[in-house]
This record gives C-alpha cells, structure tokens and sequence, in this order.
C-alpha cells in the first residue's frame, strides 16, 4: 500500500496548479463559513462575557416618577435577583471645536459601590467621587469623536440648566454596546452620546431627590420573564411607568441579534453554494483522471489490486486536495473573520474582542469538505473499479463524434478547426454543462458583491431621498402644545415646518407582538411621504393605522383586521384600531397615522413630539444655536447627517464584503476555467501535438483548445446572471430584519463587473495553458501508442 | 518427463466483443490445456485472438462462453473478488507496452506487486535477477524500452506466480534488447513458472516447449518443438 501512496503523493505534486484550482472552489466554501461562524462565535461569546461580568439588565423599564422606597417593593418580586433604580435624562452637549447640536443620554450612578445592574467597564479615568456634583464618566464613542480625555471640561444643559462638568472617567457600558438615539437607526458617535454622573447631583439636577424615573432588573435563572414583568408594569402603574422589557427588546441587544442573524445566513448560503459547486469540479477532474490512467488501473488490477484499494487510492486523491482546500479555507476564513469581529468592534461597543475558532468549526469544515469530494468522486472511482482489467488495459475506443446541430447551422463557414471544437463541445454535452454551470456560478458570486452597494444605494434614495424630504428633525423633551411651535417657524432661516406626534407602543396580534412607536403625520406630509408598495404617495387615513409591511408580517396581519394597540406612556391605555394600508419602508419599522386621529386616540389635545423643518442650509449652524437655547428642545437631527451615519457603517461592511466576494469571485472563475482547460489539455496533448506535426501552428492549436472553452464562458455568463439574480434573492430573502429590508435592485454595471472579472479570470486561466502549449511533446507522441 | 500437473485446463472458450456497431468474434472455441513448468508460446497474426485468451487465462477478461479449470477446479469467472484473489497469487503478467507507473521508480514499480503477497522476493532482488540491479532507483522516464521491460517482467516474477504471462514482451524492442529480455522470462521458466508468450514472430517460438498456432480466434495447429533453443541462440 506504501507504495501507491508514493504515486498518490508524487502525482499530486505533479498536478498542483490543478490541485490549487480545485482546492480553490473548496477554499471558498470553508473560508465563508470560517468567517461568519467565528464571527459569529466571537460576537456572541465576547458578547455573553460582558453581559455576564457587568451584569446587563434582563429587564428594563422608564417610568414617570417614583419615590425611592418603591424599589423595596420591586426588589420583592419573586424571581428579582437585584434592582437597580437609576435616574436617566435627554442631555444636550456644547463641545468646544464643534457647532452641530450634541445630545445624548444622562445616566446616574449609585453613589456607593458600583451598580449591581448594568456596571460600567472605565476604559480610562476613574469613576464619579460620591457626592461630586460636577463630575461626569463619559462614553468612549463620545471621547474617541471629539478627542476627549479624563481632566477636560464640557458644558451640558439637564432639564433647561446650564453647567460646567469635568470629565473624571471614560467608559463603556453592557446597555449601550450599539449606541443610538432613540428612534435613529445607526450610530452617530460625533452627536450622540452618554454621560454619568452621581445619583446625588442628577437627583438635584432634575428635582427627582430620593426618587427615580428609570430602573433596570436582573433576575434568576428559570423564572418566567413575561409574568415578573407583568407584576413590575402592575407596582410601577401609578408612577407613571412606561411598560417594562425584556433583553431581548432592548435597542442594543435587538440589533446586535439582528446582526447575529445575518451572519447565520452567511454562514449557511455561501458554503452551500461553493461546496456544491466543488462537488461538481471534483466529478469531472476525478473522471479524468481515471480516465487518463486507465490502462494503469488495469495494470493494478492484472496485478492483483482489488476494486477497493483502487478506489480507495484515487479517493485519497481527492481527500488529499479536499484538505488542501480545508487548510486554506480555514486560514482564509480566520483571517476573514477577525477582520469582521474587528469590523463589527467599530460599531459595536465591547471592551474587548475574543475572536474564537473553535475546534467544531474544524471538525465541520472538514467532514463538509471530505464528504464533498467523496461524493464527488465517486461515480468516477466507481467506473474505475469496474472497469475489467482486460478492458481497462485496451485503449479507449476512439470517442464517436456527430456533426451537431449547430455545425450544420454553420456548415459552408466554419474551418476544421472551428467544427473540432463545435464537434468536441457536442461530444461531451454534460461535461460542457458542468463547465458552464461552474462559470455561471462564479459570476453570480461576483454579482453579489455589486448587488449590495447597489442595493444600499436604492435603500439610502428611497429611505432618506424620495421618503423624507426635511432638513431637520426636531424633538421636544415631552410632549408639547401644538401653538408652540409658531416660535420655531420664527426662528431666521427656517422656511417651513410640520409637527409630529411619537408614541411608544406595544402592537399585538394572536399571540405576536412588538414594541415600536406609532408616528403620527399631517393629512398630506409633505416632509414625510408615506409610500406604497409601487412607491406612490398614500395620504394618511382619518381613521385607522398604517404600518411597515415588515411589521404586519411580523404580527401576522392583513389589511382590515384589528390590530390591539398598547400605549406605553401616559394612562397606557390599550385600544383596537383597523390596519388600513401597508407602507413600504426599507428601513426601520414604524406604524402610521393622521396626527390629529392620533390625538384623539390619545384622548389628548393637539400635542405634537416635534417638528420636521426645511431650512436653508446656509444658516443651519445659527438654527442650531438658537434650538439648543429652547429648553423644550432634546435634541435635533440633519437628515444629510444620518445618511452619512448610514454610508459610514455601510461603506465599511460593504468594502469588506466587496473583498470577500470577490477575492471568492475571481479565485472560483479561475479554479473552474483553469481546471477545465487543464484537463482539456491532457485528454487532448496527444490530438494537439499530432496536429503540430501535421503542420498546424501553435496559435491553430491554441485556439482549438481554448476556443472550446471561450464558447463556454460565452454561454455561461449569461447563465451566470440568471444564477446571480438568484443568489442575490435568496440574500434579500434572507436579510430581511427588523433594521432592513434589502431590495432586490440589480443595475447594468452590476452585470457588466461579473463579467468584466469571470473574462479576466477566463484570459488568465487561457494564458496559462497557453504556455503549456508551447512544451508540447511533439516527438514523443509518434512513438508510443496512445 | 515424469508426470506433470496440469495447470489449466480450458474448453470451448469462446469471445465476442461489441466495438460500437461492430461485433468482433475473437475466441471462436478453444479447447486446450497447460501442464505445470511448461513453456508455451502463442503464435498469430495480429486479430487472431492470443492476447484475448491470454487475458482470459489471466483473469484479466471474461469469455462470453466456455470453461476454465485451474488446478481441477472451475474458476468462477464472474466474481470479481476471486479473480482479483486469482491474480494476485497465482499470475504474473508481462505487456508490450510494460505499463509501469511513471510516477514510480524501477524499484517502487516492483514493490508495488510485491506489497501485496507475503512470498515475494525483495524488489531488489528480482531487479537483480533481469539485471537491472544498478537501475533501481530509476524513473521509467530515465530508462529504454528494454529496461523498462525487464522492470515489468521483474514485476512479474517478485511476487513468484505460478503462472508467466507475457503478451509481445519484445513487440516493442529492438532485437538485443528483445533477446535479453527473453533471456529473462526464460529464467523464469527455468525456476519453475509455468510461461505463456504471445508473439507474432516464429523465431521467438523456437524457445518454447509448445507452440500453438492461432488464426482467427481458433487453435489452427499445436506442435511441441523437439529441440528447444536458448534466447540467444535465435535472431530475428
């Protein structure tokens, strides 16, 4: 057996371009999964470490107002393992340097000891000296965005007062791992950020002494959360408590799951794809070889070899290169993985990163791998074994060409080489699939990459472009009388305003629900157009509520049925209003309705939230300035700053898989071309060089070889679209979550790259067994027997 | 001659290959028998069915009708595990075109058969015994034709089968080149391997013990030579 490991190993070595282009395919395969699951492992690991080292709540809750000893009665619950009651508050910031509006998040902390839920990890300084009221622990977004660092000073205003706070710590904190306002999508890490400060002085600050407007709760484990909860909303009922909720509902945690969710979708659909593919290239390089060594296989088996050990020797083979793509996947992958952890690091905020390969990603990978290539081969290394010695020995019969259709389309036309090459493609129709097919692949591959820029780009137009039409977003600290809003018309450069009303809801339907805000509009927005499903404008009903059509199925529901509405401020009334429309809306999830319908369902007078404006963007900077002295006025939002927000994260992670797909892209287009060509080229060495003697040149010869497979990158690219639209369907299909809905939006220049690259890769590959050509054996081939 | 075991014992052999839309009759009933340490040459045009019967008695191809006693016992034809297990112990085989495995050096090559039966002598021993003792570490590339027919027939003879079977072992050599590696299939016989040569050329029949002439997949003639020749004292 020794010894035909030998052959194995030195025939291996001999084959190694071949090998690698195999080996590629398989590459992609490992490699994709590697990354995302190691990413995933990494992020959910790094995740569950400081969740548990620095306790993050399993509930939340806001609340009005509620004197300290209510916490005695919270701390009571049964299945309650610790209470932490906090005072929390809209902060509007004025940095030195930097004029846009800053907002963010006050947070106290206990004035003795740490917190026992949600515990700061300081990243630098210290934290607040107990009873220092002009002390404050900073996020580390907010200190990294504007340069910030423990001795420096800035200047806050908490509820409507002005003061001077000394930075003593940076931090970060389990709640805020991805750190948004509230009701933005991503993160703004120069305009937003959080603060803490000392219980004491924030209780003084905001008049809330010996009371508290927002606790956080952890509990033991194998309770049930919903009834806690149920029994936190019916202790906090009276002091004005905003619904409690779950981990799971909690803005950081909900997106950092979304995310979670993307990657198990990498992690399934591109390994699925390569690995078959490989499967395919293993069956048809394999047959090859088994074919190219027939009389050899007859000569084992004249000599006494059984039909398992020769099986089992070109099995080998194909484990051989299995593992070589097994090895390099694993290494791609891990390198493409830690690149990702690190990627997601810079929007999500942990203090460390454990990036983990575990062991069970290996061993999967590799069984994967190994059972692809056997299943690969072994059709071929069954023929192989079966074929009678006496047979195997004999040379294969001369294949039997037909003059094919097409040829007889071209008859007159065509010269002789140009019909070997139709009669050759005729001949072997289902490896000529198989070679169009693995082409066709790699260009859908490659039109995945472009497919997500493009996609963004449509998300981003219809989102922030065609939907929304302010220039700015301001948002009152409560809600507010609708006459108020005559001084913000007033302010100087200020065109034009439309107020909005937000509340925070809890929709339910059967048994699904979902925490989210109805937004209320004028009739016919004219700053926020609600859209169709064909894009066209719907004007807002006077009864009933529109919704994402993401949210409806989300809660199960069609248009006429009744959705129960549970509000989550104020009296928390809970009333049933009728779904009317569905609002098409690639971003985010929302519910709709008139804002004047709204207030009514609200039993309430004309209040509004806030107020969109168009402004002229000249004076945006004064604007500003005159907002941030309205002590109504939380905070305020540019429209053009959260497109930027968005292109930030996006451009990132789309650079990134740009790299990805097409460092897979251009690697399979090789691996498939190259190894078609390849094997071409040894069925074909002895016919080729024949031919040389006969006379042809070496570019006659050329283009009979590669003009073969010329034709079948020509037929496959189109192919290749077909196979790339439904890639890119099946990952819309799949990234539809809560924060986005991918569309389907594939352009010109999307088809044009994937073809620009399955060419350039084809014309490498071409130039390689061109040289090839140039050593033909044209003596050698006279003087043995084929 | 005392009495002598018969090795092979064959009747009413018969072939027919499909080659496409042709069918070739290449064994049209052959009736004969092989005694042990016998020396016998195949002699025929080409398409008159040797090497098809020499493929048969090795195991290599199955008739399309007839028997085929080894030793008194019928083989079973049909299973694949007791040819391959035929094969292994019983025969040894020599082709035209020797069939080594490029990849493999003059020794691997041998050590190949000689992996897979325990009576076997060293590689290097029967490397020795063709005269290739110097060549060993040879690749086939780096050696002639003859070489790389006395490797194929060292390959043969290691692992000691009961039977030789050579098909044109010189088809593809010059005349020195063929009477030594005649020389070396010769010795085999010496040492007792009962030896089956295909050839087309009625010199090389001289060295045998019996020749059978074959025309048209039928035993036309079966004559015993009464004075048997040494490879070299023949020349073609």
């Amino acid at each position: 057996m020794q010894i035909l490991n030998i052959k194995l190993w030195r025939e291996f070595l001999h084959m190694r371009a071949q090998v690698v282009a195999i080996a590629f395919v398989i590459v992609g395969g490992v490699s994709t999964f590697v990354m995302a699951v190691s990413a995933l492992d990494s992020l959910r690991e790094t995740r569950d470490e400081y969740y548990r080292q620095y306790r993050y709540a399993d509930i939340f809750v806001r609340l009005g107002r509620a004197p300290e000893q209510v916490a005695r009665r919270l701390r009571e619950i049964p299945g309650v393992r610790a209470v932490e009651t906090r005072i929390v508050a809209p902060v509007s910031m004025d940095i030195r340097g930097f004029d846009e509006p800053v907002t963010g998040l006050v947070v106290s902390l206990p004035d003795r000891g740490r917190a026992r839920v949600n515990d700061l990890y300081l990243r630098a300084g210290r934290r607040v000296a107990p009873g220092r009221n002009d002390e404050v622990v900073i996020s580390s977004t907010l200190a990294r965005a504007h340069r910030l660092r423990p001795g420096d000073h800035i200047r806050v205003t908490i509820h409507g007062k002005r003061r001077r706070l000394r930075i003593v710590g940076v931090a970060l904190s389990p709640e805020f791992i991805y750190q948004v306002r509230a009701g933005a999508m991503f993160p703004d890490e120069k305009r937003y950020g959080i603060l803490w400060m000392s219980r004491k002085a924030l209780g003084r600050a905001l008049d809330m002494q010996a009371a508290f407007n927002d606790a956080v709760f952890l509990v033991h484990r194998q309770v049930n959360v919903r009834e806690i909860i149920t029994r936190i909303d019916l202790v906090l009922d009276r002091y004005g408590g905003l619904g409690a909720y779950a981990r799971k509902d909690h803005a950081s945690d909900r997106f950092l799951a979304t995310e979670m969710a993307e990657l198990r979708t990498m992690a399934t659909v591109f390994p699925v794809i390569f690995l078959s593919l490989a499967v395919f290239m293993l069956n048809i390089s394999i047959g090859r070889i088994v074919i190219l060594q027939r009389e050899l296989i007859g000569v084992l088996k004249a000599n006494g070899y059984d039909n398992f050990s020769i099986g089992w020797h070109y099995s080998k083979l194909m484990l051989m290169i299995a593992t070589l793509g097994v090895i390099g996947g694993l290494a791609l992958g891990a390198w493409f993985g830690h690149g990702l952890s690190r990627l997601y690091m810079t929007f999500f905020h942990f203090p460390f990163l454990d990036y983990r390969l575990h062991g069970y990603v290996i061993v999967i990978v590799a069984l994967a791998a190994w059972i692809a290539a056997l299943l690969g081969t072994l059709h071929a290394v069954r023929r192989a074994a079966l074929l009678p010695p006496a047979e195997a020995m004999r040379p294969e019969p001369p294949p039997r060409y037909r003059i094919g259709r097409l040829e007889r389309l071209i008859a007159g036309s065509a010269s002789p080489v140009t019909r070997m090459i139709l009669r050759h493609i005729g001949r072997h129709p289902f490896k000529s699939a198989l070679t169009v097919a693995g082409i066709a692949f790699a260009t859908g591959i490659v039109m995945l990459s472009s497919f997500q820029r493009n996609a963004i780009d449509y998300m981003i137009d219809l989102h922030y472009r065609i939907s929304q039409q302010d220039d700015m977003k301001v948002t009152f600290i409560e809600p507010t009388q609708r006459r108020s809003l005559y001084s913000l018309y007033g302010i100087d450069g200020v065109h034009y305003g439309e107020p909005f009303r937000v509340v925070p809801v809890r929709l339910r339907h059967a048994h699904y629900q979902y925490r989210t805000v109805i937004e209320g509009l004028p009739r016919d927005s004219r700053l926020r157009r609600i859209l169709d499903h064909r894009l066209q404008r719907i004007d807002l009903p006077r009864k009933g509520i529109l919704m994402t059509d993401f949210l409806a199925q989300i809660l199960h529901l069609r248009p006429g049925q009744m959705v129960t509405v549970e509000i989550l401020e104020g009296e928390r009334p809970v009333r049933r209003l009728p779904l009317v429309g569905l609002v098409r809306q690639p971003i985010g999830l929302s519910a709709y309705m008139e804002i004047g319908a709204l207030n009514r369902f609200m039993r309430e007078g004309p209040l509004v939230s806030g107020v969109y404006l168009l402004s002229d963007r000249h004076r945006n900077l004064a604007i500003f300035r005159d907002l941030r002295d309205m002590p109504r006025v939380a905070g305020t939002v540019q429209r053009q700053t959260e497109i930027v927000n968005m292109r930030i994260i996006m451009d990132r992670l789309i650079v990134f898989f740009t790299m990805v797909t097409l460092i897979l892209g251009i690697g399979v287009t090789f691996g498939v071309i190259y190894n078609s060509a390849r094997i071409a080229l040894s069925e074909r060495g002895r016919e080729l060089a024949s031919m040389r003697v006969l006379g042809f040149t070496r570019r006659e010869i050329t283009w009979l070889l590669l003009g073969e497979f010329g034709i079948l990158t020509l037929l496959a690219i189109p192919l290749g679209f077909v196979f790339g639209y439904g890639f890119c369907r099946i990952m819309t299909y799949n990234l539809q979550t809560e924060l986005f809905r991918v569309p389907l939006i594939l352009r010109d220049d999307s088809y044009a790259f994937a073809a620009l690259v399955v060419v350039t890769g084809a014309l490498f590959s071409a130039w390689l067994i061109a040289r090839k050509l140039k050593h033909l054996d044209l003596i050698g081939v006279l003087k043995t027997r084929e | 001659m005392s009495t002598t075991a018969v090795i092979h014992d064959i009747h009413g052999l018969t072939k027919t290959y499909n080659m496409g839309e042709v069918q070739v009759h290449a064994l049209r009933g052959i009736d004969m028998s092989v005694e042990e340490g016998e020396f016998i040459v195949l002699l025929g045009p080409s398409g008159s069915g040797k090497s098809t019967l020499l493929n048969i008695i090795g195991g290599l191809d199955r008739p399309s009708s007839g028997t085929l006693l080894y030793r008194g016992e019928p083989l079973n034809l049909d299973s694949d595990a007791e040819m391959t297990a035929y094969r292994r112990r019983h025969i040894g085989f020599v082709f035209q075109f020797y069939n080594l495995v490029p990849s493999l050096t003059a020794r691997e090559n041998v050590a190949l058969v000689t992996d897979l039966t325990e009576s076997a002598i060293p590689p290097e021993e029967a490397l020795a015994l063709v005269g290739l003792g110097d060549r060993q570490d040879h690749f086939p590339a780096q050696m002639s034709g003859g070489e790389q027919q006395r490797v194929a027939i060292a390959r043969a003879i290691a692992k000691q089968p009961d039977v030789l079977l050579c098909d044109e072992p010189t088809g593809a050599l010059d005349v020195d080149t063929g009477i030594r590696v005649l020389e070396a299939i010769s010795d085999a016989n010496a040492r007792g391997m009962t030896t089956l040569v295909i050839t087309h050329n009625a010199d090389i029949a001289r060295i045998g013990d019996r020749v059978l002439h074959l025309s048209d997949g039928r035993i036309v003639r079966d004559e015993r030579n009464r004075q048997r020749l040494a490879p070299s004292q023949i020349r073609w």
